[in-house]
């Protein structure tokens, strides 16, 4: 038989394409495997992940933050890839939630799945996914509670919502002091969203529940040698530029010299242009000095002789920070003092945590950034105490701009896969059924929850549909005690804008994978080609 | 391949022919159509507003998931020289129109289906090719015959976000097409120039961002730049700014011809050091005596000339990329300079807002160009759950862009939803009648494959394809009207002009004269000559 009639081959060497059902079947595979893979870290009795680094076993972390278990882990499945982004983004923007995403999105695709093989239509089940999705945002704006007319209550709010985060976290038996942790640094935010700068210093030794705030600004450096310990109102010049030596940038410059004479002499010329820099510093009117770049031996030891203390290698991060704090400018022309705002603080003292000395900033201008000291007896656990702290630290800083809180445990849920079943109820054909799978899927959160804690889940959960039925639509999974109760009374609430973005999210990338009928990959890049 | 001169001796034509194929006549041409039929059935499941997506997969493991056809037929690494044609066919469809790029590739991959069979009929090819060139200026005219024309001006738009609302039928955006067709009209008709018909698609900045949803998607009168201001102290917020644009580094000179510039005594050390002191002054004072109150700047600064800014009260942006330097020249009135001794009051641009954003708990910002004095300038700002959604989301909103954009430059229609193929298939089918000898034969398949397309539709509308295509054809024939459809969101009726469903003509031209020539080519090739293995 001629070549003519054999199956035309159009794509590169290497290059593997699937199709249709075969697409699909990869894509819910992936995905599916994904999300029961990050599944049972969902809740307060969810467990943790071991990730390790394929570089250096000895780099292992440990954590139930579902963007960092997705960001490190290797896949190559497509669809695998669109939950891990969702999960991200979901990180990015909100903060928490990134692992109900992946979750809920997981659950609509074994869904859909089932639908699939009921032989409907991607695109009629993509229909009622929508409709469905719909009914449930707009119940889910309804239920929200908006707190932000009382500031008093606002605070209450943010607590138990702060609460609410750590209790699935590894700060679950102090959650109440690291509530109050974030709380307060949140609030001195002032409305701002940059988590920058709020700071989190982790230092090992001690206990998680002996993080404390503190008061004022900690920079996790030393102060010059033999310069004093203490200054007290301090003025603060806060420098971007080279302590080491000056040189001079203009391009093609070199130094040719012919006797070792000449070579002292520019050597003596240079030193004298860093005193020169450093006397124009001092007029400043200062005594303490901070530079983002290193100080040598010899300004430092010029600026101990005039009283000057002076802190070299503060990072960028703190250089920004520290001129947030105390309210000066970073400079790095001094031919004009005048024109230089400086930064102040009360008391600048060296103090000592765990075994490390850091400089302590109090009494600043500007209180709006802070520094939260994080205590642990090991590396994995401050790690993984950062995390929470951040993700509880993101929502809240969401949630005072927009302050909306609705019931967790499982509650909020099962209010809007009613309301789906409802709406359900009055649409007519197959999309009806994909409807009733969307309020499945929904339903399946608390279940997984409840069982992540050991708990005969699908009887805890057809206990609550009960109740909701009968009319307590507070009542929610109290995981702790293992029964159905008030979650109103208990307080276990959460942000509106996680469980939006949660909703949002999910129903969008599992649309995006079911729209999809044909994967067509590209031989992987060859090592060593570039 | 072997010839012999007279002498008797052989000479070779083809090198190294033993590690060669060859496929000649017929064979080659079965081969050609064979690959070009495995695109186009490729693409068949992407049309119309059911269509489904594909995912590709880069080299690098990138994911892309979309049912733009050229993006799909970019993507796919193609290897095979046929396949590689149509991939061009569908560029050139994209870059001239923009839209309709699936429906020219499956439309040339029907029409070599066709000629399949006549090539088995004994139909020499270039009879098939004169066939399918008549056959396509008959459906040609009578697109221009049955096609319609739609009024709007800038304050009534609503027939322009109609078209728009078709294009975007078919994507991923099309939960919010009635939000994301409104913002593209409006983005074409800021920029548009209605009298002379012109639209400048260089005004129009597609920004993405990875957050919201995509009904999120605002339309923002200025432009976006991703940057941040270069001192952390400098103000967020300025008005009526005059915006200064130099394309020359805040750092010391560096003359091009190599050089070397000795120190040799203390003397010449100072000297030196006063220079370079003195060259970051200068710059700072030149761009504040030219009464700048915004430095843009393509390159970097130093630490030092950063500071001056500050002092001087300068807000500056480093690191602006060229695109961007150019639309905000051109949007501010400012002119690009290079210099810092050739900055002057007249060269500056000038815009009512710019205002430094942040979006969402990480640390990106943006700054904002807002009401600018020159000329019109939007961007659409792109946003959807994550990166891909944001990327498929761009590429509908250019491609609506494009229809919005030539239904400006020309306002006449033909109906979608396979009316308008539907149409010309009847007509040619008629006209075939008229014509004797063999070239009957060939355009008659080209009716038949004109159909292809509206079969397609109406296979991914979960419809009986076949029936109901044949269905409107009688409809069309007993009404003589040739806006009746294929109903793909069953809304209960077959009239595209009820359902404001319809297709640029131009577009649909472009369409049917590409596809032809294109298969056109490639029923000219008889002779395939590749190294073996290869695949």
């Amino acid at each position: 038989m001629s070549e003519a009639y054999q199956p035309a081959r159009i794509l590169n060497q290497g290059s593997t394409q699937e199709k249709a059902e075969g697409a699909r079947l990869s894509n819910f595979v992936g995905a599916i495997a994904l999300s029961d893979l990050i599944s049972t870290t969902l809740g307060p009795k969810g467990m943790d992940k071991i990730l390790q680094s394929p570089s250096n076993l000895l780099d292992s972390t440990i954590t139930n933050d579902g963007a960092t278990i997705l960001g490190s882990i290797q896949i190559s499945n497509p669809a695998a890839k669109i939950l891990i982004e969702i999960s991200k983004v979901q990180d990015d923007e909100i903060g928490d939630g990134t692992t109900s995403v992946v979750v809920l999105a997981g659950e609509l695709l074994k869904e859909a799945e089932k639908l699939i093989h009921k032989r409907i239509h991607p695109q009629t089940i993509i229909k009622g996914f929508r409709l469905a999705k719909n009914i449930a945002i707009k119940k889910l704006r309804e239920i929200a509670q908006d707190h932000s007319e009382n500031e008093e209550d606002l605070k209450k709010y943010l607590k138990k919502i702060a609460m609410t985060i750590f209790s699935t976290k590894i700060l679950t038996p102090y959650k109440s002091i690291f509530a109050d942790l974030a709380v307060e640094s949140i609030l001195r935010l002032k409305g701002s969203t940059n988590l920058e700068s709020i700071q989190i210093l982790k230092k090992t030794g001690g206990l998680l529940k002996e993080s404390y705030i503190e008061e004022g600004f900690v920079l996790d450096k030393k102060l010059g040698v033999g310069q004093p310990k203490r200054i007290e109102n301090a003025k603060i010049l806060v420098a971007n530029t080279s302590m080491d030596y000056d040189k001079i940038k203009i391009f093609g410059s070199r130094v040719v010299v012919n006797s070792s004479s000449k070579l002292a002499e520019i050597e003596e010329e240079e030193k004298k242009k860093m005193l020169r820099k450093c006397q124009k510093i001092v007029d400043h009117g200062i005594n303490v000095f901070i530079n983002r770049q290193l100080i040598y031996n010899l300004p430092e030891q010029f600026f101990t002789d005039h009283g000057v203390v002076s802190i070299e290698h503060a990072d960028f991060a703190g250089i920004e920070r520290l001129s947030l704090v105390t309210g000066g400018e970073i400079v790095s022309t001094f031919d004009h003092p005048e024109l230089v705002t400086l930064g102040t603080a009360k008391v600048i003292e060296e103090i000592m945590i765990g075994e490390d000395k850091l400089i302590r900033f109090s009494g600043c201008k500007e209180p709006s950034a802070c520094t939260i000291v994080l205590r642990g007896s090991s590396k994995q656990i401050l790690d993984e105490a950062e995390r929470s702290l951040h993700d509880g630290l993101a929502v809240l800083s969401q949630m005072v701009k927009n302050p909306k809180t609705v019931l967790g445990a499982g509650c909020t849920e099962i209010i809007m896969a009613q309301a789906i079943e409802e709406a359900a109820k009055e649409t007519s054909g197959k999309i009806q059924i994909a409807m009733e799978s969307f309020a499945r899927a929904l339903t399946r959160i608390p279940i997984i929850i409840a069982s992540n804690a050991g708990y005969d889940a699908e009887q805890l959960v057809s206990e609550l549909k009960t109740s909701h039925y009968k009319g307590n639509t507070t009542f929610g999974v109290d995981v702790m005690e293992g029964k159905v109760c008030d979650v109103q009374k208990l307080g276990i609430i959460e942000s509106f804008l996680v469980k939006q973005g949660m909703l949002l999210k999910a129903s969008e990338a599992t649309e995006m994978i079911l729209r999809v009928d044909h994967i067509m990959s590209s031989a992987p890049r060859r090592r060593g080609m570039n | 391949m072997l010839r012999f001169d007279s002498s008797g001796k052989p000479f070779i034509i083809i090198r190294d022919q033993d590690q060669k194929e060859r496929l000649t006549g017929s064979e080659a041409r079965k081969a050609n159509i064979l690959a070009a039929m495995t695109v186009a059935n490729l693409m068949k499941t992407s049309i119309g507003p059911l269509g489904m997506d594909k995912i590709l997969v880069d080299q690098d493991g990138e994911v892309t998931a979309t049912n733009d056809g050229a993006t799909i037929l970019k993507n796919m690494q193609v290897e095979n020289p046929i396949a590689k044609l149509l991939v061009e066919l569908s560029q050139g469809q994209d870059d001239e129109i923009g839209d309709g790029t699936t429906s020219v590739v499956v439309l040339a991959g029907a029409l070599l289906e066709e000629s399949l069979s006549l090539l088995e009929k004994g139909i020499h090819p270039s009879k098939i090719s004169e066939g399918y060139e008549k056959a396509c200026d008959i459906a040609v005219k009578h697109l221009l015959k049955i096609c319609d024309k739609i009024e709007f001006d800038k304050e009534n738009c609503g027939s322009l976000v109609k078209a728009a609302k078709t294009s975007l039928g078919s994507k991923i955006v099309n939960q919010y097409t009635e939000k994301i067709a409104k913002i593209s009209v409006e983005a074409v008709l800021a920029v548009a120039d209605l009298e002379r018909k012109d639209v400048r698609f260089d005004l129009i900045k597609l920004e993405g961002k990875t957050g919201g949803t995509l009904g999120d998607t605002e339309l923002i009168d200025g432009i976006i730049i991703p940057k941040n201001f270069s001192h952390p102290q400098m103000p967020k917020q300025i008005k009526n700014a005059k915006i200064a644009i130099l394309t020359c580094p805040f750092e010391p000179p560096k003359p091009k011809t190599g050089h070397k510039l000795d120190i040799d005594s203390v003397k010449k050390y100072k000297e030196l050091l006063e220079i370079e002191q003195n060259y970051f002054k200068e710059m700072t004072d030149l761009v504040k005596k030219s009464g700048a109150t915004l430095v843009l700047c393509q390159w970097g600064f130093d630490d030092e000339a950063n500071h001056l800014l500050l002092q001087k009260k300068l807000p500056a942006v480093r690191w602006v990329s060229g695109t961007d330097i150019e639309l905000i020249a051109i949007a501010t009135g400012a002119r690009i300079v290079p210099r810092f001794s050739e900055l002057t009051e007249k060269k500056l641009g000038k815009a009512g807002m710019v205002i430094e954003k942040s979006i969402g708990t990480t640390d990106e910002k943006m700054i904002v160009i807002e009401k600018c004095s020159n000329t019109k300038t939007v961007t659409i700002l792109v946003k959807g759950g994550n990166k891909m959604v944001v990327e498929e989301g761009k590429r509908s909103i250019h491609d609506a862009l494009c229809v919005t954009r030539n239904l400006i430059k020309d306002n006449r229609i033909v109906y979608g939803g396979g009316a308008a193929e539907i149409s010309c298939s009847v007509a040619v089918n008629k006209a075939s009648k008229e014509n004797t000898g063999v070239e009957q034969y060939s355009i008659r398949a080209f009716s038949q494959a004109l159909l292809s397309v509206p079969i397609a539709l109406a296979s991914n509308s979960g419809l009986n394809s076949l029936e109901a295509v044949s269905e409107i054809q009688l409809k069309q024939m007993e009404k003589e009207s040739s806006f009746l459809g294929i109903d793909c969101l069953s809304k209960g009726t077959n009239n595209m002009k009820e359902q404001y469903v319809f297709d640029t003509l131009r577009g649909k031209i472009q369409e049917f004269l590409l596809a032809t020539q294109m298969a056109k080519m490639i029923l000219k090739i008889d002779d395939i000559i590749r190294p073996t293995g290869q695949y």
